[in-house]
């Protein structure tokens, strides 16, 4: 064995909710473990114990472990020691915890995916009361926002976040790595009740087939068969103009995201508050998704302190067909939900619609009109659906189209 | 030395004796009423004092061995300076050079500047400190190592303690940021004003002496006093009595942390569902972070509903004072002052009036002020499955906080402790408090980021909130997923030995603290 000592996780000042825990294995001499914790009085017995079992699980009798922790959960302890024993062994085991029943859920290519919260997949403060805030879903991020040297350990600490975290309904939805580093992350999170894997950087169908394929193979491996869904960003040139394939790319699509960050600067401009660089691709993306009847999904507005330029890039988007929008931090997210919601008026006037509808079917009238304006069939559809959206977000009693083809909530 | 205990209503054991003097056992809410005449002050006389109405001493020094600073006395200050006090630390430097011993420090809270108090600990000049103990102070008290036993008194139970001469004041030592040479004062003006010095009344009429020490001498008369210039010994003149921007904030801010805003935003939510937020609402809520968004997620609901507040009672904010400018609150009414704009308004608006804990808090009084609000907006270290809270120690056993008004405070018409149901690992709902400070009959609603626990005693406010949409769930269901996301956890370990008796409103002793059992 070459290396003997390992660390991860993450400690110092700003640290909350994690550990950093550095192995050291030795040749005899047991478990020794030297633990400096905030929460040592409460827990001090219970974070050794479980790092023994632990060690004792993966085979190692003697070593070393120095452990600064700040306060973090069982699962996160156990992710940053597993993390360490496989920098250190070839170990093909894996430890664990309990899948917590509310996790055991599949989804639902239909449901709304307004707002969905990134998490950075080695920052386990974030990720714990992150289900609070009412996102439609949240991502549990591989990319670009871990490091490339704590990209390994995110994947322990990922995993046992879909097995551990309450998300209170949220889907719960995974961005892999780009490559082939984003095909070995599937194996840490499609057997743990993973909703929907992002595919960053997409170009073409092949890179979604492969995502595709290597998820069978993970589930026939595991005997799983839950759905796993899959949205594909698109951040560069190349992918906008191979969008209607990669749309088409597998039934396992369910939307279609933008990364405007990548792809203005695979353009070479910069990236604008109005856009106008962007505007294009954007509306390939919308017109691609919705010829594949799939959601069209925006790009993270990333000033976070500006709520006001937020609101107004929500609702361009949604003028423009968007059907949701990423976050970055909770506080974005009754913003996003606000606006891509029907307001008021469009309620009113859909009510409207469909009350001149129905009042025209039972006089036997052909046309229908709503003041001096002729309705068509189109019009009334769309009204249809701004009441089902309405009705589904708990903005107006129960209301579900009645040709049939559409399902309660 | 073994000290005799008994258990008291609470069901907790305390001593029948502390630092010598016999004590009351806590026998519940409302119980204990005692009779006779209130302490007072010794007669002095005007010859006493020169007709020319100058008190003007050369130092604190000077003030303080005319004073008569002897071993064993008892010195109270005010905590209005906050985290920018210069004048406490001096008197204790004063003292241990003048060779003074066994002082007990009655302050009406500590800060962390007044940590350099620690070495008069140790070197025997400071036998003990009957007030508010955070951070290093509270540790070392934690630890065992003060001489005497701390008391811990609410801001209402320390004005209770001077009238009811349990504890008499041998020299009060009050900053203020201007005085005049009678020592008339005030807390406005000059370099350190800190707003108002309410909470130096009980301790300017009930102490034998009392020095005003001030950075702003101004003429004769200070106006409007808050100390009246006929119960002052000596005035003292300083080059400074606090450092400004430690004093007041500049603006105080509400809280960014999404998990907090949330709990706020469920906190303004229940108060409207519940009917308890009304035209002519009467209410307080702190300076913390999550207290601040919950005053301003009640304003826009005030705003929305073209309600306005009867008052606030502050610690006054920006956010309070903007209510009162907008016409949305008819008075403030202000024990201390925390930002600038406070400070502004206090000088400027009529309907913004200083008003003493000495008036709103004291339990041995003909009425209190809190009985009166409708919305109490408290935080806790700890809640119990009682709902009995816990504000001055940590689940690990260390003295880490002050009671300040939270005592006197539970008596509103509604108490709301909107606290997250842990603390990175800590949990804060809890099978039963580490240190009882308030009991659960007094607290009324627990508001977390994973649910709302009404006190079953409460079944008024369960009935209207009933399919209100909130999401309502019971102390047992809150401690059980604190446990299950934390896991369970040990309880400190402590010693016999008593290091703290906590107080309750009445004077009698509801808890105490022990050592922590040291590694």
């Amino acid at each position: 064995m070459d290396k003997t000592v390992a660390v991860a996780g993450n400690s110092g000042p700003k640290v909350r909710s994690d550990c950093e825990i550095a192995l050291e294995i030795r040749h005899n001499g047991g478990i020794t473990i030297d633990l400096n914790s905030k929460v040592k009085a409460l827990y001090g017995e219970s974070i050794k114990s479980q790092c023994i079992d632990i060690l004792h699980y993966f085979d190692i009798n003697n070593a070393h472990l120095t452990i600064n922790d700040s306060g973090a959960l069982s699962f996160v302890i156990a992710a940053r020691l597993e993390a360490v024993v496989n920098k250190l062994t070839a170990t093909k085991k894996e430890f664990l915890p309990d899948l917590i029943t509310e996790n055991m859920v599949t989804t639902d290519r239909e449901r709304f995916r307004f707002s969905r919260l990134y998490l950075p997949g080695n920052s386990p403060a974030l990720m714990i009361n992150a289900g609070l805030h009412s996102a439609d879903g949240i991502i549990l991020d591989f990319e670009d926002s871990v490091a490339p040297s704590k990209k390994d350990e995110s994947r322990f600490l990922v995993r046992n976040a879909l097995r551990q975290i309450n998300f209170y309904g949220a889907e719960r939805m995974v961005r892999i790595n780009q490559g082939s580093r984003g095909l070995e992350d599937l194996e840490y999170v499609i057997p743990h009740y993973v909703n929907l894997i992002l595919i960053p950087k997409c170009e073409d169908k092949d890179s979604v087939q492969r995502v595709e394929n290597r998820i069978k193979e993970i589930q026939v491996k595991n005997g799983l068969e839950n759905e796993v869904l899959l949205m594909p960003v698109i951040e560069s040139a190349l992918g906008i103009e191979n969008v209607t394939e990669i749309a088409r790319s597998s039934s396992s699509v369910a939307g279609i995201a933008i990364g405007l960050e990548d792809f203005t600067s695979d353009l070479g401009v910069p990236r604008t508050s109005e856009g106008r660089e962007s505007f294009y691709a954007r509306s390939r993306v919308v017109i691609a998704a919705k010829a594949a009847r799939i959601q069209p999904i925006d790009s993270v507005y990333s000033d976070v302190g500006d709520i006001n330029g937020l609101r107004q890039s929500v609702l361009s988007s949604k003028a423009m067909g968007f059907e949701g929008m990423g976050c970055i931090h909770p506080r974005q997210i009754a913003v996003i939900r606000q606006g891509f919601a029907p307001d008021s008026s469009e309620i009113e006037k859909s009510k409207e619609i469909i009350k001149a509808f129905e009042d025209a079917g039972a006089n036997g009238l052909g046309v229908v009109a709503l003041g001096s304006k002729m309705i068509d069939a189109p019009v009334v559809m769309r009204a249809q659906r701004t009441l089902e959206l309405a009705s589904r977000l708990g903005l107006i009693p129960d209301y579900r189209i009645n040709n049939g083809t559409k399902k309660e909530n | 030395m073994a000290v005799k205990t008994v258990v008291n209503a609470a069901g907790r054991s305390v001593p029948l004796e502390i630092n010598g003097t016999p004590v009351i056992p806590y026998k519940g809410v409302g119980k204990h009423r005692p009779e006779g005449k209130k302490y007072a002050p010794p007669v002095p006389s005007c010859a006493d004092f020169p007709a020319d109405g100058n008190k003007v001493a050369g130092s604190l020094e000077d003030a303080l061995r005319k004073c008569g600073l002897a071993d064993g006395m008892t010195i109270s200050t005010h905590h209005h300076l906050r985290d920018g006090d210069l004048v406490s630390n001096l008197i204790f430097d004063i003292a241990s050079g003048i060779g003074v011993k066994d002082l007990v420090w009655f302050p009406s809270a500590s800060f962390p500047c007044n940590d350099p108090v620690i070495r008069y600990l140790d070197d025997g000049t400071i036998n003990r400190i009957e007030g508010s103990m955070n951070g290093p102070l509270g540790r070392y008290v934690s630890e065992g190592k003060m001489k005497g036993t701390a008391v811990l008194r609410s801001h209402g139970g320390r004005v209770q303690a001077i009238q009811d001469g349990e504890v008499k004041i041998d020299i009060a030592v009050l900053a203020a940021p201007s005085a005049d040479p009678f020592g008339n004062a005030r807390g406005t003006g000059g370099s350190s004003a800190c707003g108002v010095i309410g909470y130096s009344k009980a301790d300017y009429m009930y102490a034998s002496k009392v020095i005003v020490v001030t950075d702003n001498l101004v003429d004769f008369p200070c106006f409007p006093m808050e100390i009246e210039g006929n119960f002052v010994d000596y005035v003292v003149v300083v080059d400074k009595i606090g450092i400004p921007e430690k004093i007041v904030s500049g603006t105080t801010q509400i809280t960014k942390s999404p998990d907090r805003l949330l709990i706020a935003e469920l906190t303004a939510r229940f108060l409207e569902k519940s009917g308890i937020l009304k035209d002519g609402v009467t209410m307080q809520a702190g300076a913390g972070g999550t207290s601040l968004a919950i005053a301003v997620f009640v304003d826009e609901i005030l705003k929305d509903k073209g309600w306005k507040a009867k008052f606030g009672f502050g610690g006054s904010t920006g956010y309070m004072v903007k209510m009162l400018e907008e016409g949305r609150m008819d008075y403030i009414l202000d024990a201390q002052v925390f930002d600038l704009d406070s400070i502004r308004s206090i000088v400027e608006n009529a309907n913004h009036v200083p008003y003493p804990v000495f008036n709103a808090y004291n339990y041995h009084s003909k009425g209190n002020l809190t009985s009166m609000m409708d919305i109490m907006i408290l935080g806790a270290t700890e809640v119990d499955l009682n709902f009995n809270g816990n504000v001055v120690t940590h689940s690990d056993g260390y003295l880490l906080h002050g009671i300040g008004g939270w005592q006197n405070c539970l008596h509103a018409r509604n108490v709301i402790l909107p606290i997250p149901l842990f603390r990175d690992r800590i949990p804060v709902i809890v099978d039963e408090v580490t240190t009882l400070c308030g009991p659960g009959e007094l607290i009324d609603v627990i508001i977390t980021e994973r649910g709302i626990a009404i006190n079953p005693l409460r079944q008024d406010l369960i009935d209207k909130v009933k399919g209100s949409g909130l999401p309502l769930v019971t102390i047992k269901d809150l401690k059980d997923e604190a446990e299950r996301i934390c896991g369970k956890p040990m309880k400190p370990q402590f010693d016999d030995r008593i290091v703290a008796a906590v107080k309750w409103v009445d004077g009698t002793v509801i808890d105490v603290v022990r050592k922590l059992k040291q590694e």
